[in-house]
């Protein structure tokens, strides 16, 4: 397995001075091709600062942050955003759907960033929407979606990139538990039959038990990391 | 790139077409109105010069007097026909010279009366003021050159006198003078310069001086000066001719005025398209709040849609795109509110034109320059809510609700 994501001693300061607050205080964490990652913690142990730095919207104050063995503390504003666009799709608690588009301009998207033409932006997104099975909703707007069909679209439009890495931040937290298994089992599935990481913030343990590794944060700090011989099969 | 964001933005308008329209709005009034403005107003120029022209172009006319107004002191002395003569030989480049007396008189006819002016000149005069006739004809050289009892009324006289009876041949008197109607002039309708020209009966010169005024009193010289000439130069030559014969000394003041339609239809409009003008500025500035209104609901849009910027940057969209796509939906807003501008102008010119009878222009240079401006108003006054979306954390603008 080839390292995908590698950081070393990442630290994270909020403010200065007397207020400062340390979200991150050294934090060694791997990532490797192919894993399905559960970052676990209590809200403010600093879960949700790192899958930020993961997904290079934020940056560290020190320590490193290899993806694919390239350091991206080095890499400027934009070069960020252009790894983000290649290599990283991003799954929101919230869904994050763009408001009165269809799914399939949603998750056209990231496409239409990339450049792609026309029938490649078509083509590409009808085949992320039938990778979640929602081709027959790809007209449907945000509002016209129920909650676990929007998260399916915001993964679709995740997967639509191709990306090497998908950080999902609390995905099934707006879900009902029946949605929740649902999307897990999507996840899991991708993970396992498309080969794609997974790294995905939960305080959920009935969510946290479909991934391979579980990282419990504390404090700022790693408390833990437990590989799991099962993680909860996936019902063919 | 740039594709990308103006596919972007032209998505974005459509999705929000009531909110794209009523920021428009302001575009489309601004440069609708600075259009129709400037369109009426080259109308109203326009206007002013056919209505000028249509008393003769190039015409000088030639008074005593200081001015055209009744002031005091002592009235100048009028040409006598000596002066006419001088003007026709020594002065070159004049295809007419009429030289023309006046009375005030009552004409009647049976039982009708009509008070009017009476014009005595030669055939010239028809020519040079461009008046036609309805019916008959004009002198002929024999009742010029003879002085015969003949006349040429104009529509008003013929109207009041007549009403709907044969004028031509039948014998009307002026004061005490009978004279018998050869012609009857077309209707010119109110010019709005000089005197009514429907409301005249003109008699050869030779016969309204022995009959009517008395006198060799050559009021008015009318003169139409040909085409390759300038009219301007000719005036010179004709006012130091006449300053010889009446004898002004240097440093004494014209005591004439000769009178140049080319200069009056520059003049006058010269006063409409500065009134043009004034009023393309004002409405120039309604295009400009226009633009900020553009400025205020981008600004608003940027806050309302601070969340799907965050989800665009973190979706891999890089700063300048989001600058761009802002900007560009801010230019294309406001382009597009330039062309609904400048289709509304055209049709309200063209509406209000025909309205307060005006002949129809459509200036396209202006359309052109109203539109360009009307594109970088949305440049302008979209940069700086573009700016500010695309510095937006993207962290931060997930979070926002």
């Amino acid at each position: 397995m080839t390292r995908l994501i590698e950081v070393r001693g990442l630290t994270k300061v909020f403010g200065s001075g007397p207020n400062a607050f340390k979200a991150l205080r050294g934090v060694d964490f791997d990532v490797e091709s192919g894993d399905f990652v559960a970052v676990m913690g209590s809200s403010g142990s600093g879960k949700s600062t790192m899958m930020n730095i993961l997904g290079c919207l934020d940056t560290p104050s020190t320590g490193s942050y290899r993806f694919l063995g390239h350091p991206v503390e080095r890499l400027t504003q934009d070069q960020r955003a252009l790894l983000r666009r290649r290599y990283i799709g991003f799954v929101f608690q919230g869904f994050n759907l763009l408001a009165r588009t269809s799914a399939l301009e949603n998750v056209e998207l990231p496409l239409l960033y990339r450049g792609e033409s026309r029938a490649a932006r078509h083509k590409g997104a009808m085949a992320a929407l039938d990778r979640v099975g929602l081709t027959a909703w790809a007209k449907h707007t945000p509002s016209e979606l129920s909650g676990g069909q929007q998260q399916r679209v915001a993964i679709a439009r995740a997967l639509v990139t191709e990306p090497q890495v998908l950080l999902a931040d609390e995905p099934t937290g707006n879900l009902d538990s029946e949605r929740s298994v649902e999307i897990m089992q999507l996840l899991s599935a991708l993970n396992r039959d498309g080969g794609i990481s997974i790294v995905m913030v939960t305080h959920e343990a009935e969510m946290a038990a479909y991934a391979h590794t579980i990282v419990r944060f504390k404090d700022g700090l790693v408390l833990a990391i437990e590989q799991r011989e099962e993680s909860i099969r996936v019902r063919n | 790139m740039f594709g990308t964001s103006l596919l972007l933005a032209l998505k974005e308008i459509r999705r929000h077409k009531l909110r794209s329209f009523l920021t428009t709005l302001g575009i489309i009034i601004g440069v609708a109105s600075v259009v129709t403005m400037v369109s009426l107003g080259n109308g109203a120029t326009q206007s002013v010069q056919e209505q000028v022209s249509s008393l003769g172009t190039n015409l000088l006319t030639i008074r005593p007097g200081s001015g055209f107004g009744r002031g005091g002191g002592a009235r100048p002395a009028f040409f006598d026909l000596d002066d006419v003569e001088a003007v026709r030989t020594q002065i070159a480049g004049l295809r007419i010279v009429a030289p023309q007396t006046s009375a005030q008189a009552t004409a009647i006819y049976e039982a009708q009366n009509w008070s009017t002016t009476v014009a005595g000149t030669t055939n010239g005069y028809f020519h040079a003021s461009n008046l036609e006739l309805a019916a008959g004809r004009i002198f002929s050289d024999a009742e010029l050159a003879a002085g015969k009892s003949v006349c040429v009324i104009g529509e008003t006289v013929r109207a009041n006198l007549f009403r709907n009876a044969e004028s031509l041949g039948k014998s009307l008197r002026l004061n005490d003078v009978s004279c018998r109607i050869i012609g009857v002039l077309e209707k010119r309708g109110q010019g709005g310069f000089g005197q009514d020209t429907d409301d005249q009966v003109v008699m050869p010169l030779k016969t309204a001086m022995r009959r009517l005024t008395g006198n060799q009193d050559v009021q008015t010289i009318l003169i139409a000066v040909d085409q390759q000439f300038d009219s301007a130069a000719i005036g010179d030559a004709i006012t130091s001719l006449l300053r010889e014969r009446r004898h002004l000394r240097h440093g004494m003041e014209d005591d004439f005025r000769i009178f140049d339609s080319k200069q009056l239809s520059d003049t006058l409009s010269g006063t409409t398209r500065t009134l043009t003008m004034f009023l393309g500025a004002v409405a120039a500035v309604s295009l400009v709040v226009g633009g900020i209104g553009i400025m205020n609901i981008m600004l608003v849009s940027v806050t309302e849609r601070t969340r799907e910027i965050g989800i665009r940057l973190a979706i891999g969209a890089v700063r300048r795109e989001v600058l761009m796509q802002f900007l560009i939906e801010a230019v294309t807003l406001s382009a597009i509110g330039g062309l609904i501008g400048l289709v509304v102008s055209f049709v309200a010119t063209l509406l209000i034109a025909m309205a307060v009878d005006l002949p129809f222009t459509f200036d396209f240079g202006i359309a052109a320059l109203a539109f360009v401006f009307s594109a970088l108003v949305g440049i302008l006054f979209g940069y700086v809510p573009a700016k500010r979306a695309a510095s937006l954390n993207p962290i931060e603008a997930l979070r926002h609700e």
